[in-house]
């Protein structure tokens, strides 16, 4: 860390020294019909900075990146560019510049291998054996291994993210744009990436760090831009400010704190009995004996890596993929190993699938539409006699965005029209609004800010608490994890440790069990 | 150098969304207009011959409505088909072999005469067009197979196997050797009747009927949600427990279905018997129609009866102005050029760069 506190203290000279900016933007007004998304926003990176930009989900944030990343026009307003008057009008004018992006939601070719997406953003557009040697050497040095030749589809989530680091990297830019990198990432990939970015900023490239997270922006970031509805309303040093100030000044007030007790469990509601999966996929992870029991009230997280099985358990216990044997799974006492994933419903159970859009929703259709989604074969008359009602789902859509906040501009928009932390409180709120006996939910605050966060896990606990549901959490955040769960159970190479007492288990611990320990705890359970 | 780039537009207008069909024919007129005089002839006369001469007289209407019924029925299937995300480029096929099926009756059972015989002919024709249109299905949901390819080969067996059935097992002994099958009994032909001087049958009607009820199921059945839901997001379709490989079968027997009822109607009253040559292209105009009509199935019944004018068009200016009939080919072409992109401006604006994107930047 002495490291970084040389970059810190290096980058605070610079500015007090008023060293010319590599980017600044000078009073962007951007609107979206009577909507004003960015209102008067000025910023400025220097070189070698490693720059957080805080704020709310639908504070602006995700508008003015998209504005110096030249996929938006603002509507007045100047960028300068190392002290000149410049226009992006196109990401390739900013990747030109040297501005590179990795966003949020990643825009790779599911079909295509890791070198193809890569050279596809390359001048040439062409695979050789040099570059895919120049990918492998790259991700191995920054500590993000790759295989150049594996398709994306098999990937999991967090060596998607790799791919899009990577892509960005070979790019030489100057200012690397970073959309919630850390969302997806374990707490050791977290701490490698810290050193990657460390390393990028001592070599003098600038890095435009968006994140939730405001631990990790106190450690890592030199400077601080906070923003809220559309305004920049401060801008600190965060090594200077506790996590508590800085979250006061994205929302505006005190966050709502977990109110959480233990609570009795009841009757047994989940039950995993030696269930194996062989994989499907040639880079798949199979399921290797998991054995579990969630009782309820009680809500039981599963740690792990990305890719160590969790897409695949996801889909075992949600019906998506048949389980081999019909006992494998119980579910409220019935054998429900060869159920569809409606008949499951039906049992009183719900799920949340880790991908908000194309998974958990249909972007182009409306809110009410996507409630008919998952409950139009629960018996609770969305559809009858073959007839969808969309006029029902859409009292649903009211209860869901009165109760968990949604904040949409019209009534009933599409699903992709909503911010990824609003589109996350529906894709959950649809399935709690049931008010289900099971609930399994995968990454239940991926890329949600604070205060959307701090609602939706609220939620699940009043949901085992009072609804006495038993709840299933899959989730790469420690620091959810233990803000929630009553038992935690961590998953590593498609096994399972035994699930343990939340209070018993430290990150350490935990992290020793992702590391490989699950196996042999798996095993001998 | 100047390069031409598409730049996704945020926001997508509604109101010309709904104009951009009226704009595209529009800009058709003004291209044709453009044609008859580089061919020699008053722009504004191969205009009025070509769009508004043939929908002047209730005769020109009759024919009107006759070509636009196939083109709406097989649209109709094909727009469900493609709004599932399978693309079946076949109907040609399945018209073909929903008519031959469908003619077993007259053809083979000459003597089997009675009221139940029409409705048999279309029963049979729908599960003939069906079961050819299941072949692409089921090669795409086994190995894999791209349906665009394998729907649009089956034209050309489909078609060669009716050329061979008119040659030979089903020849006519009385044909005087012409490849064409016996005439159909007068159980197995539509009749037209008489609506305020206008001779319609059977067919339109059911067209008419299969509009609004695919514009119901498409828009208020969980059949039709299921249709929008795989075709957008299979991963999320699954997840609500729909089946994609089922759905790609559905779409394809329905769309087959139609296009073979469509085959037989058209048989039952042009024709009235087989011959090698029974459709002038229907099932792939059918496509322009479906887009045309945004898929919609409100919008296929205005997008048939542009289309239609196009064939009659194409024979008025024959008549009148002697040009050839393969004008109407290219107008239908130029129509289809404009809808797409007229679409594709709705989507995407269009920005002209000099020079390597990344000089502007730089300078």
């Amino acid at each position: 860390m002495t490291g970084s506190d040389q970059n810190k203290k290096e980058a605070l000279v610079r500015r007090v020294g008023g060293d010319v900016p590599l980017l600044e933007v000078r009073n962007i007004v951007k609107r979206f019909g009577s909507n004003t998304a960015n209102d008067d926003v000025s910023l400025a990176i220097m070189p070698g900075e490693i720059h957080a930009l805080l704020g709310e989900n639908g504070a602006g944030k995700s508008t003015l990146v998209k504005i110096i990343y030249g996929s938006l026009q603002p509507n007045s307003g100047s960028i300068y560019w190392k002290g000149k008057p410049v226009t992006i009008s196109s990401p390739a004018e900013a990747r030109s510049v040297g501005i590179g992006m990795v966003f949020q939601h990643f825009s790779l070719f599911e079909s295509l291998t890791v070198a193809e997406n890569i050279a596809l953003a390359l001048p040439d557009c062409k695979v050789t054996d040099k570059l895919s040697a120049t990918i492998a050497r790259v991700s191995e040095s920054y500590g993000l291994p790759l295989d150049p030749s594996a398709h994306i589809v098999d990937l999991s989530v967090g060596e998607r993210q790799r791919v899009e680091i990577v892509r960005c990297l070979l790019q030489n830019p100057e200012l690397i744009i970073m959309d919630e990198p850390t969302s997806v990432l374990t707490p050791q990939e977290a701490d490698q990436l810290f050193i990657t970015l460390n390393r990028l900023a001592s070599e003098g490239c600038a890095i435009l760090y968006i994140s939730h997270r405001l631990e990790e922006v106190r450690v890592l970031c030199h400077h601080a831009t906070v923003m809220r509805r559309a305004k920049v309303v401060g801008e600190t040093d965060p090594a200077e400010q506790t996590v508590g100030a800085l979250a006061q000044m994205m929302v505006g007030s005190e966050i709502a704190r977990i109110a959480r007790e233990k609570g009795k469990v009841g009757p047994e509601k989940v039950l995993l009995k030696g269930l194996s999966v062989p994989s499907q996929e040639a880079f798949g992870v199979s399921l290797k004996d998991i054995n579990l029991s969630v009782r309820a009230g009680e809500i039981v997280a599963i740690a792990g890596v990305a890719g160590n099985g969790q897409s695949e358990l996801f889909d075992a216990l949600s019906g998506e993929e048949a389980c081999p044997k019909e006992d494998m799974l119980i579910l409220d006492g019935e054998a429900a190993g060869f159920l569809t994933i409606n008949q499951r419903r039906q049992l009183g159970a719900a799920f949340v699938p880790e991908e908000r859009l194309g998974h958990g929703a249909v972007p182009a259709l409306k809110l009410s539409e996507n409630v008919v989604l998952t409950r139009h074969g629960t018996g609770e008359g969305m559809a009858k006699r073959g007839f969808t009602r969309f006029g029902r789902a859409g009292k649903v859509v009211e209860a869901v965005t009165h109760l968990f906040d949604v904040r949409k501009g019209v009534n009933d928009p599409e699903a992709r029209s909503l911010s990824g932390g609003n589109l996350q409180k529906f894709v959950v709120g649809r399935e709690v609004h049931r008010s289900p006996g099971i609930l399994v939910v995968a990454q239940p605050t991926w890329g949600v800010d604070a205060g959307a966060a701090a609602v939706i896990r609220q939620s699940l606990i009043d949901l085992a608490r009072k609804d006495r549901a038993a709840i299933i959490i899959i989730s790469q955040d420690l620091d959810e994890i233990f803000e929630i769960a009553d038992r935690i159970a961590v998953i590593s190479r498609g096994h399972l440790s035994a699930a343990e007492d939340a209070d018993t288990l430290t990150p350490e611990k935990i992290g020793l069990l992702m590391a490989g320990g699950a196996e042999k705890k798996g095993a001998a359970a | 150098m100047i390069r031409i780039e598409l730049v996704k537009r945020s926001q997508q207008s509604r109101v010309m969304s709904v104009l951009s069909p009226v704009i595209a024919v529009a800009l058709t007129v003004i291209v044709a207009g453009i044609v008859f005089f580089l061919q020699g002839h008053n722009p504004l006369e191969g205009i009025w011959y070509f769009f508004l001469e043939p929908i002047t007289s209730l005769w020109g209407i009759e024919q009107l409505v006759t070509k636009a019924t196939p083109l709406v029925i097989i649209a109709l299937g094909l727009a469900v088909c493609y709004q599932s995300n399978n693309w079946n480029i076949g109907a040609e096929g399945q018209l073909t072999m929903g008519a031959i099926v469908g003619s077993i009756l007259p053809v083979m059972f000459p003597d089997f005469v009675n009221p139940v015989v029409l409705p048999l002919m279309l029963i049979m024709a729908m599960i003939g067009g069906a079961l050819f249109a299941l072949i692409p299905a089921q090669l795409k949901i086994r190995f894999g197979t791209n349906e665009i390819l394998t729907s649009l080969m089956l034209v050309y067996c489909s078609n060669l196997f009716l050329d061979w059935m008119v040659r030979g097992p089903w020849r006519s002994p009385q044909g005087y050797n012409f490849p064409i099958t016996v005439d159909f009994h007068e159980w197995a032909i539509l009749d037209g009747h008489d609506f305020g001087g206008v001779y319609l049958n059977l067919s339109a009607l059911i067209a008419l009927i299969l509009v609004i009820v695919l514009a119901v199921v498409m828009r208020s059945t969980l059949k039709g949600f299921e249709i929008r839901v795989l075709g957008q997001s299979p991963r999320a379709g699954a997840f609500a427990g729909f089946n994609h490989r089922r759905m790609t079968l559905f779409a394809f027997a329905l769309s087959g279905a139609l296009a073979g009822l469509a085959g037989m109607m058209v048989v039952m009253t042009e024709i009235q018997k087989l011959q090698p040559v029974i459709s002038p292209g229907y099932g792939f105009t059918a496509i322009i129609v479906a887009f045309l009509g945004r898929l919609n199935p409100v919008g296929i019944l205005i997008a048939g009866l542009v289309i239609a004018s196009s064939y009659l068009g194409g024979e008025a200016i024959q008549t009148s102005l002697q040009m050839s009939s393969k004008v109407a080919t290219v107008i239908q072409g130029v129509l289809l050029f404009f809808v797409l992109a007229c679409d594709t401006l709705i989507l995407y604006k269009v920005r002209i760069v000099a020079g390597r994107a990344g000089e502007v930047a730089r300078a």
